[in-house]
């Protein structure tokens, strides 16, 4: 019976690791066809500005995290401008050259990655040079839930929960409010969408600041459980990556069930092999699925829905 | 090498048709689809080649052996601009083969150390490299996996590698003789040496470099031969149009395979070459740092040009290396961040045009319009 709740708990924590990893990947992928490998970075930005707010400037720690959100979120948006929507040096090409020097990276998947790879080089680099190779970290709060001779921190057990209310809210901000809408317009046909009026360029600039909130978000999270390192972003990269790649173009739908497939592999391997083979398998897994099933889960979903209207 | 671009934007005369046996040989590394058939070129070319044969004597054994270090992984860049620059599949999993490579070398090499063994090691560690690719490649190219997909298979396989390495610390990953060593990769494989015990040349630091240099430049002039021959048309064809070309009733899978095969042996030439340059391998090659910089070189340096590959890793890397430590990293994410938006085509495509145009200005004889054609009329 220990075991058994070993393994649920170790579910647990792997499905909130891995969807709380993925949310804002995900959000970014689906809408502007960008694939941010300076994802685990932004998550970094997030874990690092809530460990500072909460350590260095004596915030309560709720209150750092939202410090933490807040700062991410403008750093995206920082980053959108200048990297991937090009706006700020096109902006200083018009003056200085007369015509824009770079072009969107929307839609553009394998420059998007070296750009963002080269972006996540000099993020990492350059928190080691301004804050040092590691930092104070905050401690767990809320204890652990003792069961037969174990133990399991309660905060790890609250993410999960934090995990399903964030892909909950995330499928209500894209079905209920006026944002999601434009977003999914956007998504479907951006030049239909311009012509009816909706400012793709602003709605692909929301979105990348909410994605980068929810990294901001994810970091803050793991803030308390994780060494503070300028490379900590690694970790979460890998997997969340991964989820996406499962998961395929349904945002909300694809992270849950990559999460749950994903999760329940690396718990079970884990806890049968060792960690590393956790890991192996996960990866494998994902590398079979994408073989199989190139456009990921939901991809194979609308395929079937397809096909069953066709029949009927 | 890195002095060749230079030579492509200086003014020089027009060149004539062929003639003599070296002007035959021309015909086969010239054409399209590499920059560079002008006799000024080639002459920058000799230059550039002389001056690297001359270097160990100038700067001495121990800088001389360093910089074979940057020559050998020109190799892994040539192998990325062939796989991406011409037959367009993004491959992050180059240093795959290159590990595999490293890791069989150093395997059988430990175990049979003699003159004869460490041949066959040479040639065993190429051939794990291309086996790998073939594998990987037959998976994803004949289950329909494409574009950005094939990237991050490529890029999830250099996790799992490099994972799955890094666990190898315990006693039962002994292979013979030589332990994989976990974290802490492979010491002591021996040096390079080819033939059998009594007859047989061993690679020191000097002599690795000019083995190095000489096939360095063997295997730039075959990939040129490569790519402009007719097999170079068809992959170029599948890079722009993998429907069309399909159309026209050539195996697109098939081509896509053995590019990729061929690829993963040059990557794996790189990776026995780096493996007994430093007679260490570790783990280390298959994170995802090292991973990115294939990408990173064939980037900057124009990725559908050989010599942009191949001059921008070695200028690179002597840039990272010389520049030392702690900046050398920002360095080259702002280097990545700038050519990706600025300069998409990458630094000897920019100078390549820059050149055409000066010599449309200068009276030439016009060339057709495009970098989609560069240079036909110089033949």
């Amino acid at each position: 019976m220990p075991n058994g709740l070993n393994l649920l708990f170790q579910f647990l924590d792997s499905f909130a690791f891995i969807v709380l990893a993925a949310a804002g990947l995900a959000i970014i992928f689906g809408i502007m066809g960008v694939i941010n490998l300076a994802h685990g970075e932004f998550i970094m930005v997030g874990a690092y500005a809530t460990t500072l707010a909460n350590l260095e400037a004596g915030l309560p720690l709720p209150l750092a995290m939202l410090v933490g959100v807040l700062v991410t979120a403008m750093f995206g948006l920082v980053v959108e401008r200048v990297v991937i929507s090009g706006t700020v040096p096109n902006a200083i090409g018009r003056r200085v050259l007369g015509r824009d020097v770079v072009e969107p990276l929307y839609d553009r998947l394998a420059d998007s990655m070296v750009a963002t790879w080269g972006l996540s080089l000099v993020m990492v680099q350059g928190v080691r040079l301004t804050l040092g190779n590691s930092l104070d970290q905050i401690g767990t709060p809320l204890g652990k839930i003792a069961y037969g001779g174990f133990s399991y921190s309660s905060y790890r057990v609250l993410l999960a929960g934090v995990a399903l209310g964030l892909l909950a809210a995330t499928y209500l901000a894209f079905t209920r409010t006026d944002y999601g809408m434009r977003a999914r317009a956007t998504v479907q046909d951006d030049d239909t969408a311009r012509a009816l009026g909706v400012d793709t360029e602003r709605t692909y600039m929301t979105t990348f600041a909410l994605g980068s909130a929810l990294a901001g978000f994810t970091g803050a999270l793991y803030a308390p459980t994780i060494t503070m390192v300028p490379g900590l972003g690694g970790s979460f990269l890998v997997e969340a990556f991964v989820a996406v790649v499962v998961g395929g173009p349904g945002v909300v739908l694809g992270t849950t069930l990559a999460g749950g497939l994903l999760g329940a592999i690396n718990a079970l391997f884990s806890n049968l092999v060792g960690t590393f083979f956790g890991r192996i398998a996960l990866l494998v897994t994902a590398i079979v699925m994408l073989r199989f099933l190139p456009d990921g889960i939901t991809g194979f979903l609308d395929r079937l829905r397809q096909r069953r209207q066709e029949g009927a | 090498m890195a002095t060749e671009t230079e030579t492509t934007s200086g003014p020089g005369p027009v060149d004539g048709g062929p003639d003599g046996p070296v002007a035959s040989l021309r015909t086969y590394v010239e054409g399209p689809n590499t920059v560079g058939q002008s006799r000024p070129f080639w002459a920058g070319f000799v230059v550039a080649v002389l001056a690297l044969a001359a270097y160990p004597a100038i700067v001495g054994g121990y800088q001389a052996s360093r910089f074979s270090l940057f020559m050998v992984y020109a190799f892994l860049g040539l192998s990325l601009s062939l796989v991406w620059g011409y037959a367009g599949i993004l491959s992050f999993g180059q240093v795959v083969f290159f590990g595999v490579a490293g890791y069989t070398f150093g395997v059988v090499a430990v175990n049979f150390a003699t003159p004869a063994g460490i041949t066959a090691a040479f040639f065993a560690g190429i051939v794990g490299g291309a086996l790998m690719a073939a594998v990987l490649g037959y998976f994803m190219f004949y289950g329909g996996v494409r574009d950005v997909y094939v990237t991050i298979i490529t890029l999830v396989s250099t996790l799992v590698l490099h994972t799955f390495m890094a666990q190898t610390a315990g006693d039962e990953w002994t292979v013979g003789k030589a332990a994989l060593g976990g974290f802490n990769g492979m010491p002591t494989i021996p040096n390079l040496a080819f033939g059998v015990e009594g007859a047989a040349v061993r690679f020191g630091s000097v002599s690795f470099y000019y083995l190095v240099l000489v096939l360095l430049v063997g295997t730039y002039l075959g990939l040129r031969a490569l790519v402009n021959s007719d097999y170079g048309r068809v992959m170029v064809a599948v890079r722009e149009d993998e429907d069309r070309t399909r159309m026209f009733g050539y195996d697109v899978e098939r081509v896509k395979l053995v590019v990729f095969t061929v690829g993963g042996a040059l990557a794996g030439l790189s990776g026995v070459l780096y493996a007994a340059w430093g007679n260490y391998v570790s783990p280390q090659v298959f994170e995802l740092a090292f991973a990115s910089l294939p990408v990173i070189w064939a980037s900057v340096g124009g990725r559908k040009t050989l010599l942009g590959a191949a001059a921008a890793t070695i200028g690179i890397e002597f840039f990272r290396n010389s520049l030392g430590g702690e900046w050398a990293l920002v360095a080259v994410g702002v280097l990545l961040l700038v050519f990706v938006l600025g300069l998409p085509g990458g630094i000897v495509p920019w100078v390549h045009d820059r050149y055409l145009g000066f010599r449309t200005d200068a009276g030439g004889p016009a060339p057709p319009e495009s970098a989609e054609n560069p240079e036909v009329t110089d033949s």
